[in-house]
This record gives structure tokens, sequence and C-alpha cells, in this order.
């Protein structure tokens, strides 16, 4: 193996120039902004194609949001996986046979630790090196700013590439709700993003607000830890167990469609399920859902409804507004937290790139085909913002492996590479999802991972000529 | 077959984990090498590369492995095991290892290793006296496959297996430590059963003797070329390259390989 270390290039002796600053020319090598699962099967992948990579990491550990350690990292203490293991475990590396079903997010830092160690990528990352703008060059390449995060600073670089594939995660910029006389309100109000242990809750009277995963799991330790918690949601949510029939949910879900039943049957299926397994949720003071099962990004949490038929949680509507000491519910109910918690997600932010490159709409929404590819950019792909009804990491490799193949393909089957350049252009407003969602923030990225999966197999069939 | 993306089937229903047994000798100093990883064919366990070949390849420098699949040698017994568990069994040590691997599957071995490769993306691999299944196959050795039509094991006598060159009392000692796979993976083994594509387009060396009484020479040239290569050859030797008296030529052959092509 021979990866080519001289950073900076400037052996080459060819400097180029933008805007008065060198550029140092990297030939053909790919550049991965990120090192977090989708960063670092995209180094992968791409060194499999034989390119070379140098990826850029703002951190000085990979694992990007599964690294507890960032600042920017959303985890919490008790954060486990929601999809069981082999849905969401890379499809050319599984975790260990030993690990439970729903691994801890400990386990899946060491499981990303050992993925860079095993195909040896760490030679490959800048770490503490962040990317400041990504610009396009002449015939399809990119002009790459960079700069040391270290306290001390540093000067910028320009390095040109070959290709960018940005994995920059979309889970690290709180998306901040805005409420009439919040400024005045004398309570303490966290984004789940500062939410770190149940330590932080002990004893306290905790409102939290957001009905997705992240808001259930907080309002479960809540429930254990606080001395009073209530939990607003804006809509109806399906609560799914992490278990039915004995069996991951996941699993029994893809046995389904393994056997390709219609989503009616499924739906069908699910709904029978769920009544059995969890029953009628407006029984327990919770709003009905307004949606059918699979149209929704899935609430996977077998804890939370146990807790507000113990007391521990009572459900609450939406907020109207704060006051001083007390938050008026829209039911017209006052009621006196010390602790907001808002869990109300988080936006996809590229700060480093002109919108239009991504073709980001005025609401800030990329259009991408595949979530991946965006329009007249070939040479651009962004990696992992989906948001799967399972685990991300296969999606995101296979993300990668198509690029990867659309770069060579471009090279050596222009024809092909023409092909899937026509159905980027024509496909790139799809959703791969199977329900109708809300246009909410929170649903921008959900896809069906079957629908989506068969997607990226037509792609890289296209690719490999192999149809 | 081109590579699967989705794995509705799998991600149902999970290979159930078992204990394995792991066998390894590793270097006095590590230089570096990728480690290498055997498996054993049908009926055989790690055992058959402890005898000589892992202690060996070790001393050239390489982390040598052996894994019994569930059912062979110390690993778990698994009566329905079938060709899928076994790759699993292999992808999940191949895994485990510290630096991407190099697999080398022997016999009906080979069938597993190939089955891997579709599911973890080797350095390289090396199909030793392959047994890649098929009907052709099975005509050529009516006798061995008899048994298994009926629900027993591939009767594998010591006089197919090792050339006249090893001792009589240790080639029965050796014939009297096989096993057997489970019914079901011989039934794969018969019919056939063609894997997908290898992820990560590793190089794959064939490896094998015109004098093994199982695996024909064209069989050999056959599975050389599906990976766009010939075989290399060991003349006088039997189906058993790991055991046979003169053990020391093919690994020694192998390991050469590995250097030269990394």
């Amino acid at each position: 193996m021979s990866v080519d270390q001289d950073f900076g290039g400037e052996l080459t002796g060819t400097t180029l120039w933008r805007d008065g600053w060198p550029v140092y020319d990297r030939g053909e090598t790919v550049c991965v902004i990120g090192a977090g699962p989708s960063g670092l099967t995209a180094i992968k992948n791409l060194k499999e194609a034989g390119f070379g990579v140098d990826c850029y990491e703002r951190e000085t550990g990979v694992g990007g949001a599964w690294n507890w350690r960032h600042d920017r990292s959303p985890v919490y203490a008790s954060t486990h996986l929601i999809s069981s293991k082999p849905l969401t475990q890379f499809p050319d590396f599984p975790m260990p046979d030993e690990w439970p079903d729903y691994p801890h997010h400990a386990l899946v830092l060491s499981y990303l630790e050992r993925y860079a160690d095993h195909f040896e990528l760490r030679p490959h990352i800048w770490f503490g090196t962040e990317v400041v703008k990504v610009e396009p060059a002449d015939n399809g390449r990119w002009d790459v700013t960079t700069r040391s995060t270290s306290k001390y600073g540093g000067a910028e670089r320009i390095h040109r590439y070959a290709g960018v594939i940005v994995a920059n995660g979309h889970n690290w910029s709180p998306k901040m709700p805005e409420y009439e006389g919040l400024d005045d309100y004398r309570g303490t109000v966290l984004h789940a993003n500062a939410y770190k242990d149940s330590a932080q809750l002990r004893g306290r009277r905790v409102l939290v607000v957001g009905g997705g995963n992240t808001g259930c799991d907080i309002a479960v330790e809540a429930a254990q830890q606080a001395a009073r918690c209530w939990h607003s949601t804006r809509r109806g949510y399906w609560y799914a167990p992490k278990y039915v029939l004995g069996r991951p949910t996941d699993q029994v879900n893809d046995q389904l469609l393994a056997l390709r039943a219609p989503m009616r049957v499924r739906q069908w299926f699910a709904h029978r399920t769920l009544k059995l397994a969890v029953g009628d949720v407006t029984r327990f003071g919770l709003p009905k859902p307004d949606h059918k099962v699979y149209q929704s990004h899935p609430v996977v949490n077998s804890q939370l409804l146990y807790y507000v038929g113990h007391g521990g949680i009572t459900p609450v509507p939406e907020i109207a507004r704060f006051h001083r000491n007390s938050v008026e519910l829209r039911d017209g109910r006052q009621i006196e937290p010390d602790l907001v918690v808002l869990a109300t997600g988080y936006l996809p932010r590229f700060d480093f790139l002109e919108p239009e490159l991504l073709g980001i709409d005025q609401r800030g929404k990329p259009t991408l085909y595949l979530h991946t590819f965006p329009r007249r950019h070939p040479t651009l792909a962004v990696a992992g913002l989906v948001q799967p009804d399972a685990g991300v990491f296969p999606l995101a490799h296979w993300q990668s492996v198509v690029f990867a193949r659309y770069l060579r393909a471009r090279q050596s089957a222009p024809q092909r590479a023409a092909e899937f350049g026509r159905r980027v252009e024509k496909e790139a407003a799809g959703t791969w999802h199977e329900g109708r969602t809300t246009d909410s923030t929170r649903h921008w990225f959900e896809v069906s991972h079957g629908l989506y999966l068969r997607e990226l197999q037509r792609a890289l069939d296209t690719l490999e000529g192999s149809r | 077959m081109t590579v699967s993306v989705l794995r509705l089937d799998e991600w149902a229903h999970p290979v159930a984990p078992v204990r394995r047994e792991v066998l390894s000798a590793t270097p006095e100093l590590d230089e570096g090498r990728p480690p290498v990883l055997f498996v054993p064919g049908f009926g055989h366990g790690a055992w058959a590369y402890a005898e000589h070949w892992l202690e060996h390849t070790a001393s050239r420098g390489f982390p040598a492995y052996a894994v019994s699949p569930r059912g062979h040698g110390a690993s778990e017994a698994s009566r329905k095991a079938d060709l899928r568990a076994y790759a699993h069994d292999v992808v999940q040590v191949a895994a485990s290892l510290p630096r991407k691997a190099v697999i080398a599957g022997h016999g009906a071995g080979a069938l597993v290793v190939t089955h891997a490769l579709a599911r973890y993306p080797a350095r390289a691999a090396v199909l030793l006296s392959p047994v890649l299944g098929g009907v052709s196959a099975a005509l050529r050795n009516p006798g061995l496959v008899l048994p298994a039509l009926f629900g027993g094991g591939l009767r594998l006598p010591a006089n197919q297996l090792f050339s006249r060159e090893l001792p009589a009392a240790a080639a029965r000692a050796y014939a009297k430590r096989l096993g057997r796979a489970s019914t079901r993976a011989q039934w794969q083994l018969l019919r056939g059963a063609t894997p997908e594509r290898a992820v990560g387009d590793p190089p794959v060396l064939v490896v094998g003797s015109p004098d093994d009484k199982i695996v024909s020479p064209a069989a050999l040239k056959d599975a050389a070329r599906a990976y766009g290569g010939a075989p290399l050859l060991f003349p006088g030797m039997g189906h058993d390259l790991m055991l046979d008296a003169r053990w020391r030529e093919p690994i020694d052959a192998i390991l050469d390989w590995l250097e030269k092509s990394h």
C-alpha cells in the first residue's frame, strides 16, 4: 500500500493561485470532510476504489457525533442504538456476536475506532483541522480551504482536489424554537444537545419538549431521576417497542419487507401488533397519532408509556408561552418547571459551501439525488444526510461506494456515468420515503431503508453496467 | 452475481451467535504484516492448521489464526448450520483482527471463504484445493458423496486426503479426528451455491495438487480462471496440503506470494 503522504503537494512544483493565495494541487486525491461514521466509510471506500484520500476533522478523534468527548456530540450517558445490530452495522464489518441487540453509545464508538484501525484510515485524517471553504475550480475540481482548530490558530491553506465528499453530520446545530416570554423566564433552558447525564435532572422539576427519540429518552430519565416530569409533544406518535414477538422490532419488520408484503399489509400488521403490544396511547393521556405507522420516523421507546402509567411522566400539550416563573400550555394550564429541556432537533449546516452548490432552497433544504448527489456537480457529494428507519451506517457506506464508482466511471465508462448523471438531474427532488410526511425540518431527510437501498442498488448497477 | 445492497433476509434472520474456536500463533515481533486467517474444510477443524502451518506462518512474520466454523473442531455444535452461518463465523473472526486480514480456505472451506469475501473486504484470499461444489464436482467423487445423499457425512478416507509419503499411522490418526459438516451445508455444496462477487476486489490465489484425488486439475484451473489467474501446483501431494508430508512447500509459496503482492 502506498499512501501518498506528501501533504501539501509542495514537491509538485506547479503552484496554482487563487485570490493571491497558493493552491497545492493534490492531483486525483479526493477530500472527505469529517471523520464520523459517514466520513470514515467514505475514506475506506474511496481508498478501496484506488483513490488517494485526505480527510479533515475538526476534532482530535474519530467517531463524530458518537464520540462523547466531542463538544458537538449530541450523545448523553444513556444513549443506546434504536435500530438493532444487523440493520446498523456497516455491511462489510459486522459488530461482534458478543454484543447485545442494541449496543450502548460507548460500544458504537469503539466499533468506529476499530473500523478506523482495521482499515488503516487514520493516516488519511488530518485531525484538529477544520474546513473553512469549498469552492469549485476548473474541470470539476475543488479548492478546499482549511485551518487548524488549535487555540494558537494557524494560517489558512488551500488544496485542490478531484472530488469532495461532505460528511459533516446533521445532528449538531440545535434547532431552537421561539416562544413568547422565553427571555424573561427565570428557570434553566437547555437544548438536548447540552444534556449529557441524568445527574442534571436529579431533584429538578423538568419539562421535556419534543416527542422524538431523544425527547422520549430524556423524559424517561427524568421520570427516574427528577422530582417531577412533564413531557410536551406537538402531535401524536406511534411508540414502537424495541422488541415484539421476542425479537428486535426492526428485524420483524424486515421479515415482512423480505416477503415483499405491500405497504398496506405491513401497515395493517404493524397496527395490529402495536395494538396488542402497546395498546391505545390516548388512554395514557397522550395525543392520538395523526398519521399511520411508517409514515414518519419511528419513535422506538419501550419505557415511555410504562412511566406515564406509573405517574413518573405527565404528558402535556404544546407550550403556549413562558412566564417569569411558569410555563403556560396550549390548554391554558400553568406548570412550574425549573428546568426546560428542548429536544427539538437539529438543522443541517454547510457553512463552507455556497448554498446553490447543493441546491439549497430558501428554507435551507438541499436538493440532492438520494440525499447525496447534487445537480451539475458530479464530483461533489454529501454523505450520511439521511434519517432512515434503520441505521445510517449501511446507507452511508453505499452512498460512498456509489460516489467512488461514479468518479471512476467518469474516466473509464463515460456513457454509464452520463446515464447516472441524467438520473441525478431528473430525480434530485425525490423522497425515497413510503409515507407522505409533513414538511417539517424533522422529516426532510427521512427515508425508508427498503426503498432507499433498492434505489442505491439501481444506481450501482447502472455504474457497473450489470443490469 | 453482483453484491446485494438490500439484505432483508439476512437482517430479519441474523445468524445465531455460537462459541467459536480460534487458534493462533503470532510472531514475536510485530512487523506490520497482515494477519492470515485459515479456514478448514468440511469435517476438519482449526487443529488441521495448528499441526504445522500456524507456527510456520508466524515464524515468517505473519500473525496466523485458524477458526473452526460452528459444528467443527472445538466450536459449539450446530446441526442446522448453513453456508451463510459458516461464512458468518469467518467474517466475525476476520473483523475482530487488528488489521485487514488475508483469508485462506481449504477444500469446501474455500467455498465458505468465497461467500465470506462477499461480506468482508479481505486484503487477499487463498483457495487451497478448493471444492467449490456443484453437481459435476459431486459426480467426480461418487464414493465420497453417496453417504451425504442419505444424510450422512461426506466420506473422507485417509488415502484420498494424503499422499503415500505421509506415514500411514499419522494419516490414520488425522482421519480419525475428522468430523462432518451439517447436512444442510453439504446439500448446499452438492447443489452448488454461487457466491456474490467479492467486495473490495481482493487478489485471489488458487493452490492445489494435480494428484489430489478429490479436486481435479481441471477444477483447479477453472477456479483460478474465475479469479483471473493460474493455479499454483504442488505435484505429488494429497488433498490436505497442510497436513501432508511436504506441508512446508505450499505454505512457503503462499507467504512468498503475500510478501510480493503487499
